[in-house]
């Protein structure tokens, strides 16, 4: 975030994706990440829930921003938020009901998730709606991208499967997608110390990528 | 900007707070009747779902009546009981039970029981907040756990039986989640237990609701 803001800001993909990673970088977002990354779809349907709420959330500051009074800031994006998920987690069990049955469990997480938080304080209040939106994006989905690999070697190590339950997702006939690692799984890769052995997993791999770019 | 100007900040703060609120209450007010059809459409579909299968060849329109015990149904509230219905003659109960002892929340579940035996013709969960991975393996999708109460009934295992196998019972634990199964084995034995204790009052007043049915406009 050092580097000075240009006139013409250049899309922030990389940011959001790697530099500036939601989850390994500025360790943002671990209650919801460490709670429910137990398997490879529940990570990526967390994930996706994300971003969509990103998206919206940073679409919806950025395009109020010259109203936003920067003394009471932090309570209206607060505001905005809440009320934004609150309606967002409403309308899907109305309008489609079988996804907020899946995706349901994971809808009030997103609220207690601060890269949002983070990104209207950083983004969406500073900079106009389409590079809000495009980071928005790039954030949600380097989130997504953390989510998905945590999710999947906890459930690889845990409980010796992978894509397990992406029925749920895709719908009936997704079964198939599942594999059979062939052994039983350590337990303790699924509960929360897992969690937290492979998100420092995780950080130690960027950290150790990143220290061999700056060499 | 507006700083500097208190009375400015608070009307902006009040503006926003008040959009904020009129965008939910907006939401709510498109979404609750929905929200409860869709709900009440997922719960007859699954009703089928703790059936017993010759049950399920007829075209069953179950009536309505409610149960209450705080104790054995886990809610200060009457329960919904679903009574399917040969022309006025009960022929099961389906309990909207709930287990209170859920790990982050009440379990609410639907457990079948066949009139004539006493015995569960199936239980399923229809929604709950247990820990993805863990807890939820209580939900028919993930695992076939539920499956293990299909023909269980009030003394059939013994009431010391009545418990997981870690606490000495007979009903399969699952691996790292306790809280969960247990309340819900708890729940369904306290479930029979009212059956057992209240047949035919049930029975009774089901079969009164379908006569008062039956004499109402057929539709």
């Amino acid at each position: 975030m050092s580097s000075s803001p240009t006139a013409i800001a250049p899309v922030p993909w990389t940011e959001g994706l790697w530099r500036n990673n939601a989850a390994l970088v500025q360790l943002l977002g671990l209650c919801p990440l460490l709670a429910v990354t137990t398997t490879f779809v529940n990570g990526l349907m967390l994930g996706l829930a994300t971003a969509a709420v990103l998206l919206m959330t940073n679409i919806a500051i950025s395009s109020m921003r010259a109203a936003l009074v920067p003394v009471v800031r932090i309570p209206l994006f607060v505001l905005i938020i809440a009320s934004l998920v609150t309606s967002i987690d409403l309308l899907t069990s109305a309008l489609f009901f079988e996804l907020h049955q899946t995706l349901g469990l994971f809808i009030p997480l997103i609220i207690t998730n601060c890269a949002i938080l983070a990104q209207a304080e950083t983004v969406a209040s500073r900079r106009p709606v389409a590079y809000s939106a495009a980071a928005a994006v790039a954030t949600g989905l380097g989130f997504a991208a953390v989510l998905v690999t945590l999710g999947a070697a906890r459930e690889a190590l845990g409980a010796g499967t992978l894509f397990s339950g992406l029925e749920m997702l895709l719908g009936p006939g997704a079964e198939r997608f599942a594999i059979e690692l062939g052994f039983d799984g350590m337990l303790i890769a699924i509960l929360p110390p897992g969690a937290f052995f492979g998100l420092a997993a995780l950080l130690a791999i960027r950290n150790w990528l990143t220290a061999r770019e700056s060499i | 900007m507006a700083e500097g100007k208190p009375l400015a900040t608070v009307l902006l703060v009040a503006a926003i707070a008040a959009a904020a609120a009129v965008l939910v209450t907006a939401s709510w007010e498109f979404s609750h009747e929905r929200i409860a059809e869709n709900q009440r459409a997922r719960l007859l579909a699954s009703l089928s779902s703790v059936l017993d299968e010759r049950l399920l060849e007829r075209d069953l329109d179950p009536v309505l009546i409610t149960a209450e015990d705080e104790a054995l149904l886990g809610s200060d509230e009457p329960i919904d009981v679903f009574v399917p219905v040969d022309g006025t003659e009960p022929l099961a109960a389906i309990f909207a039970s709930i287990a209170p002892g859920g790990y982050n929340a009440p379990i609410y579940l639907l457990i079948g029981i066949d009139v004539g035996s006493g015995e569960v013709t199936g239980v399923r969960v229809v929604s709950h907040r247990e820990t993805p991975g863990l807890g939820d393996l209580i939900d028919i999708e993930k695992s076939g756990w539920l499956l293990q109460f299909d023909g269980a009934s009030v003394n059939d295992p013994a009431a010391v039986d009545w418990a997981l196998t870690r606490d000495d019972g007979v009903f399969d634990s699952i691996t790292g989640a306790t809280v969960t199964p247990r309340a819900v084995v708890q729940a369904v034995h306290n479930t029979l237990l009212y059956f057992d204790a209240h047949r035919d009052e049930l029975i009774a007043r089901a079969r009164r609701e379908a006569e008062s049915r039956g004499s109402a406009s057929p539709e």
